[in-house]
């Protein structure tokens, strides 16, 4: 650990979530983490993570019921870094098909949809997705470097666990994707300071960690 | 893109009472093993793909003793941490993901009271709902198999099959089914089993009992199982996990 002082880290509890693993691997590095639901916390953050399990729906409604949806579009259009993870990635985008159709954040243009029960030879597949799978560079980026996930080389594996993927509009919006019964899905979005993982890096072993670490050095930049 | 071989993932199951590791045979006659926290980080550290907790006396003291041994695991384990036993209800549930766990667990419960498999899927989500699911060969009715609880004690009288489908259809995001016949033996699993829940739901099935080696659980992920709790392997140093999985890639299934 560097004498660097490091970065606070404002998390987001809309009461969805399961901050004790997000927040563990945070401190892990060194990071002062403030966990809130005060939109003026989150107002004054240097920067935010926004963690997440569970519906769509019910993730936007705790978001709106605490007045956190304008405070989040504000920061991020301010460049303020925010990482969603999980169900927090799929906020990031307009809107999900899940039960009905439900408005997001809007910071990512795209879609939440829900992935299908079967792969791309017509065969069923198994949803949720709950497997280690691999991270390959995506929209045009030919590697990982100078990114989030700098250092991981791709191929490497992290765990996912969900229902719906997150499609973006504009392909160079995805900096990573995985494979899942032969078809491609979004792992890691980017667009400007706004960045999502659609696996839990907290859950992923060292490769997690080391994404967690990078996050953290960019916050501090 | 084609479509990739069979992935599963590799889960270490551990078994406790009273803050002791232990293990017994089809869930009898228990040894003592040692600390639970030492094993995990272990595994951990070779490169186990999940940890499953079990308190395997809590149903019948009515509570889950797990919370302080979880919440020293997490301290310096990062992959997913399913806990079970003696979970009743959605309070228990949040306090258990509170210590750190992931997912949860469910069987004596769900059991008595179905509801509590979609109050626990409403309030978390799917994903943290596993229905657990003790699997017993039917002494009345050759090809079935009948849902125990109470580790194994009592019989429910439903049909493993029908109760892995109501259970997914009530909410469970994944189910844990383990078979009595075939636990702690390290003989090989319960394949017409396997065969027979995991071509009846859509959800991911973790298959448990009897693994004695890594060809057991090759032939567990070729007859459908999507990851395969093992426990007496690797307790006993029978094999460590990076050897436990390279033979399991030499046997043509994919595994982190």
């Amino acid at each position: 650990m560097t004498n660097v002082q490091q970065p606070e880290i404002t998390m987001v509890d809309y009461g969805l979530s399961n901050i004790f693993s997000v927040r563990h691997a945070f401190e892990h590095f060194g990071a002062s983490v403030v966990v809130t639901d005060d939109p003026a916390q989150v107002l004054a953050a240097r920067a935010l993570v926004l963690p997440g399990v569970g519906a769509f729906r019910d993730g936007m409604a705790g978001l709106t019921r605490l007045g956190l949806v304008e405070p989040l579009c504000r920061k991020a259009a301010e460049g303020t870094p925010l990482l969603g993870i999980c169900l927090g990635m799929q906020m990031l985008f307009d809107a999900s098909e899940e039960f009905g159709s439900y408005r997001g954040l809007g910071l990512i243009p795209g879609r939440v949809v829900k992935i299908p029960g079967v792969d791309a030879d017509g065969n069923p597949q198994r949803v949720p997705h709950i497997r280690w799978d691999p991270l390959y560079p995506a929209g045009g980026h030919p590697d990982f470097s100078g990114t989030a996930l700098r250092g991981v080389t791709p191929g490497q594996e992290c765990y996912f666990i969900h229902s719906y993927e997150a499609k973006p509009q504009n392909p160079a919006d995805c900096l990573a994707e995985t494979v899942y019964g032969g078809r491609r899905i979004c792992a890691v979005a980017r667009r400007g300071s706004v960045l999502g993982t659609q696996f839990h890096p907290e859950k992923s072993g060292p490769v997690g960690l080391s994404i967690i670490q990078n996050y953290l050095a960019l916050c501090g930049q | 893109m084609a479509t990739t071989n069979k992935k599963i993932r590799l889960v270490a199951r551990l078994d406790v009472k009273d803050d002791h590791l232990v293990k017994g045979i089809q869930l009898e006659g228990l040894r003592k093993l040692g600390d639970p926290n030492g094993f995990a980080k272990e595994y951990y550290e070779q490169g186990i793909d999940e940890l499953l907790y079990v308190d395997i006396v809590a149903s019948l003291y009515n509570r889950n003793n797990l919370s302080g041994i979880v919440r020293k695991t997490v301290e310096d384990v990062y992959i997913p941490v399913c806990v079970g036993g003696g979970l009743r209800s959605t309070e228990d549930v949040r306090h258990i993901l509170s210590m750190g766990a992931d997912k949860v667990a469910v069987n004596t419960a769900a059991i008595k009271r179905p509801a509590l498999i979609t109050e626990i899927a409403n309030a978390f989500g799917s994903q943290c709902m596993v229905l657990s699911i003790q699997a017993k060969k039917s002494r009345t009715q050759p090809g079935k198999w009948e849902a125990y609880y109470d580790n194994g004690r009592a019989h429910s009288g439903y049909d493993v099959v029908e109760w892995a489908k109501r259970g997914v259809a009530l909410g469970a995001g994944e189910i844990l089914l383990m078979s009595v016949d075939c636990e702690g033996l390290q003989r090989g699993m319960d394949l017409d089993l396997i065969r027979a829940v995991t071509g009846a739901v859509n959800v991911p099935v973790i298959c448990g009992g009897g693994v004695g080696c890594a060809e057991d659980i090759v032939d567990a992920a070729n007859a459908g199982a999507d990851a395969v709790a093992t426990a007496a392997v690797l307790h006993y140093k029978k094999a460590a996990v990076p050897e436990l999985k390279a033979a399991i890639r030499s046997g043509g299934v994919e595994v982190r």
